[in-house]
C-alpha cells in the first residue's frame, strides 16, 4: 500500500506518510536539500518539534546556549521557510517528538511514520509501520516523501498472562531486551501481542516499542484494538465524524489475523517478571531487583567481555545484590517513561515520603500537554513536596545535550532508555535503568530498592 | 579534508592503510558523544570522533597514534554502530579519513546511514575478524584492498572473503547508493499513493 516501487538489489522505495523532525538531525538535511536545488515535496507530512537541546529551567529566548540557540533557531527558519507545522516554545504543545505525535493524534493506525531518530519504533504502538532514520535519509523524505527500505522480517513475541503489581512495561521490555539480546533483533521488526500486552495502555504500549530499538530491532509493533481507538478518539489531528467512523472500519481492517506467518515467534509468560533493573553498560544488561550483579566468569563466553567492562565502568562487584546500591540522581523522563502515566506511577510512590539526603531527583515531563495535565492533577506538587525539582518538557538528561548532566562519576536511577558508556553527559557517568515507580522509590531510600516494598503499606 | 574526497559515484575498489577497533556493541554515543550533536553542520565532527574514549586512553587511542593517521579502512567487531541513529556517527568517521568498515556484524541503522555516504560497511566471521585484527596491529603500514566485484579484502600475502548484503552490493556498485535522485524519478507514483492512501483521503477510499 505504501509502495511507490522494487529498488534494484531487494530494497523497496517506501512513502512516507508522517515525517517528524527535531532540531538535532534535521539541519544538514535542509542545507542539503538547497545544495541540490530541491523543495520539500509535501511540507502537510512533516511536523517539527524542539526537543534534545531545550533547556528545563529556564526556556526564555534566546536560550542561554548560544549553540542550541542556533539550532532552534535554524529549525525555526527552515520550518517558516518550506511551511511546515512547528510545535515550538510557547505553543502548548512542544515536547518529545514520540510523546508530542501520538498525543496530538498525529501518529495513526496504518502509517508509514518515519524521523531522524532511532526511537521512532515508538509510534508501532499503535499499529503503524515506524522506523528511525539518518539525515540522507531526513533529506530523502522532504525531497520526495519516500525513502529505500530494505524489507524486516517479523518476529513474534506472545506474552501470556498479565503484569504482577509493581511491574510496569518498561520492566517487560528490559526483561525481553535482556533474553534476546541488544542485537536479536537485526533485521527484524518485532510484534508484541498477547493478553499481557493486550491488557496494556497505550502508554505502557509506547514504552515497549520505544525499546524495541534497544534490542536491535527497527520497528515495533502492536495490532490496533480498543485501546488504540479510544485513546485515538478526539485527539486534535485524529478523525472527527463520519471520517472517525471510516477510519475505524479501516484500521480494524489492517490487524494481523490468527492465521499470519512469522518468520520467528517466541513466548513468555507476563506474570513471571519482576521488577527489572540494568546493572551494565547496554540495555541487555538487565537483572531482576532479586538478583545479583552476574560474575562474568559464568555468562555465556560472547557476553564475558562486555560484562567485564561494564563491571570495570560501572565499578559494580560481581556476584552482589542489586538491590541496596547507592545512587546520586534520580531522573523520570523520556520518551520511553515521560507520559502522565509514568508520572502519575511515580507519584504514587513518592506520596508522603521524602528524597533521600543528598539525593538529587528532578521530574521532566515529556511534553507541554503532559506538564499540564500532570499539573491539573496536582502531581507536580506531590513532587515538588517530597523534594524532587519539577521541570519544563525536554529530553533532559536521556542524552544530556542540554544543561542536565551527570557530573564526574555520578550514578543515577534512571527512566530513560539507554545506560550506555558517557550518556547522561559525563564521560564516566554510569546509568541504572528501570520503571519510573522504581526511580521514585530509589530517591525516596538513596538506593536501588523493589518498589514492591512500598506498594505493600 | 576537501569536500571532493568524499565518497563519489562507483566505489569499486577502496585501497590504503587499516585501523583496528577492539569491542563488541560499540554505540554511536561512543562514536560521537551527544555535545557534538550541537550543530547545524557535520564539518567539525573529524576531530570529535570516539572523543570521550580518546580522552581517556590519554593519547593511546587507535584514532590517536600516529601509525594510524591516514587509515582509511576501519576494523571492528560485533553490532557495530548499535543505538541511536545520528548520522553524526558515520559523519564523523568519514571526515576523519575512514571510507570503508570490516567487521562481524553492523547495526542495521548505521548500516544504512553509511551506505548514503558511499561507505560499505562489510562482513567476515569472528575468527576471521581476529586474523586480520590482529595482521594490521602487527603491521600497521601493511596497504590492504578492498575489491567489490570480488567481495575480497587483500593484501600481497593474505586474502578475506567479505560479505556484502545484495542491494547495497547494486548500489555501491552502480554509484547510485545516493539515493535523492532515484526518489525523485518517482514522482508519478507517489502522487498516486497520496491519493489512494485512506488516511490522505478523509478516510473515504478502502484499500
Ligand atoms: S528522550 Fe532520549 S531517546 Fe527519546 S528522543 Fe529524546 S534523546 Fe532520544
Amino acid at each position: 500500500m505504501h509502495q511507490v516501487k522494487e529498488l534494484p538489489g531487494g530494497s523497496t522505495q517506501l512513502f512516507v506518510g508522517l515525517h517528524l523532525i527535531h532540531e538535532v538531525t534535521s539541519p544538514q538535511a535542509f542545507s542539503a536539500l538547497s545544495e541540490k536545488n530541491l523543495g520539500v515535496k509535501f511540507p502537510n507530512l512533516t511536523v517539527a518539534t524542539v526537543d534534545h537541546i531545550v533547556p528545563t529551567s529556564n526556556q526564555q529566548r534566546p536560550f542561554s546556549d548560544p549553540l542550541a540557540e542556533e539550532m532552534l533557531t535554524t529549525l525555526e527558519k527552515n520550518c517558516q521557510s518550506h511551511g511546515i507545522k512547528f510545535h515550538g516554545i510557547g505553543s502548548n504543545s512542544q515536547g518529545i517528538v514520540h510523546v508530542i505525535a501520538p498525543e496530538l493524534g498525529l501518529t495513526q493506525p496504518g502509517m508509514t511514520v518515519a524521523c531522524g531518530d532511532s526511537h521512532t519504533s515508538t509510534h508501532g504502538a499503535f499499529g503503524a509501520i515506524a522506523f528511525g532514520i539518518g539525515t540522507s535519509q531526513v533529506r530523502d523524505v522532504l525531497a520526495s516523501q519516500s525513502l529505500a527500505m530494505k524489507k524486516l522480517k517479523v518476529r513474534r513475541i506472545w506474552v501470556d498472562g498479565s503484569l504482577s503489581k509493581g511491574v510496569y512495561a518498561k520492566d517487560l521490555i528490559l526483561h525481553i531486551i535482556r533474553l534476546l539480546g541488544v542485537k536479536g533483533g537485526v533485521g527484524f521488526a518485532y510484534e508484541f501481542a498477547g493478553p499481557a500486552i493486550e491488557k496494556l495502555s497505550m502508554e505502557g504500549r509506547m514504552t515497549i516499542c520505544n525499546m524495541a530499538i534497544e534490542g536491535g530491532a527497527r520497528c515495533g509493533y502492536i495490532n490496533p484494538d480498543k485501546t488504540t481507538f479510544e485513546y485515538l478518539k478526539g485527539r486534535e489531528y485524529s478523525p472527527k465524524g463520519q471520517e472517525w467512523d471510516n477510519a475505524i472500519n479501516w484500521w480494524k481492517s489492517l490487524v494481523s489475523d490468527s492465521e499470519a506467518k512469522y518468520d520467528d515467534e517466541i513466548q513468555l509468560d507476563g506474570s513471571s517478571i519482576e521488577p527489572t533493573v540494568t546493572w551494565g553498560i547496554t540495555p541487555g544488561q538487565g537483572i531482576s531487583i532479586k538478583e545479583k550483579i552476574p560474575n562474568p566468569e559464568m555468562l555465556p563466553e560472547n557476553e564475558q567481555q562486555i560484562a567485564k567492562d561494564a563491571c570495570k565502568y560501572m565499578n559494580l562487584e560481581p556476584d552482589q545484590p542489586i538491590e541496596g546500591t547507592l545512587i546520586d540522581v534520580c531522573f523520570i523522563g523520556s520518551c520511553t517513561n515521560g507520559r502522565l502515566s509514568d508520572l502519575q506511577e511515580a507519584s504514587d510512590i513518592v506520596k508522603g515520603h521524602r528524597v533521600a539526603t543528598g539525593i538529587r531527583a528532578f521530574v521532566v515531563p515529556g511534553s507541554q500537554k503532559v506538564a499540564k495535565e500532570a499539573k491539573n492533577k496536582g502531581i507536580d506538587k506531590i513532587f515538588l513536596k517530597a523534594g524532587f525539582e519539577w521541570r519544563e518538557p525536554g529530553c533532559s538528561m536521556c542524552l544530556a545535550m542540554n544543561p542536565d548532566k551527570l557530573e564526574g562519576r555520578q550514578i543515577s536511577a534512571s527512566s530513560s532508555n539507554r545506560n550506555f558508556k558517557g550518556r547522561q553527559g559525563s564521560a564516566n557517568g554510569r546509568t541504572l535503568l528501570m520503571s519510573p515507580a522504581m526511580v521514585a522509590a530509589a530517591a525516596i531510600n538513596g538506593k536501588v530498592t523493589d518498589v514492591r516494598k512500598f506498594l505493600k503499606e | 579534508m576537501k569536500q571532493d574526497d568524499f565518497p563519489q559515484g562507483s566505489i569499486t575498489v577502496i585501497k590504503g592503510r587499516s585501523i583496528v577497533i577492539k569491542g563488541d556493541d560499540i554505540d554511536t554515543d561512543r562514536i560521537i558523544p551527544a555535545r557534538f550533536l550541537k550543530c547545524v553542520s557535520f564539518s567539525a565532527l573529524g576531530e570529535q570522533v570516539f572523543a570521550d574514549d580518546r580522552k581517556e586512553l590519554k593519547g593511546s587511542h587507535p584514532f590517536d597514534l600516529d601509525q594510524n593517521k591516514g587509515a582509511n579502512i576501519l576494523v571492528v567487531n560485533d553490532n557495530f554502530g548499535c543505538g541511536s541513529s545520528r548520522e553524526h556517527a558515520p559523519q564523523a568517521l568519514m571526515r576523519w579519513g575512514i571510507r570503508l568498515i570490516v567487521g562481524e556484524s553492523f547495526a542495521e541503522i548505521f548500516f544504512g546511514n553509511c551506505l548514503s555516504l558511499g561507505i560499505p560497511c562489510i562482513t567476515t566471521s569472528k575468527q576471521e575478524i581476529t586474523k586480520f585484527q590482529n595482521l594490521v596491529n602487527k603491521n600497521p603500514n601493511q596497504i590492504w584492498d578492498f575489491n567489490l566485484k570480488e567481495l575480497s579484502i587483500s593484501n600481497q600475502k593474505e586474502s578475506f572473503i567479505v560479505k556484502l548484503d545484495e542491494g547495497a552490493y547494486k548500489m555501491l556498485y552502480s554509484g547510485k547508493w545516493d539515493a535523492t535522485s532515484q526518489l525523485l524519478d518517482e514522482e508519478e507514483t507517489i502522487k498516486n499513493t497520496v491519493n489512494k492512501l485512506p488516511y490522505l483521503n478523509h478516510f473515504n477510499k478502502q484499500i
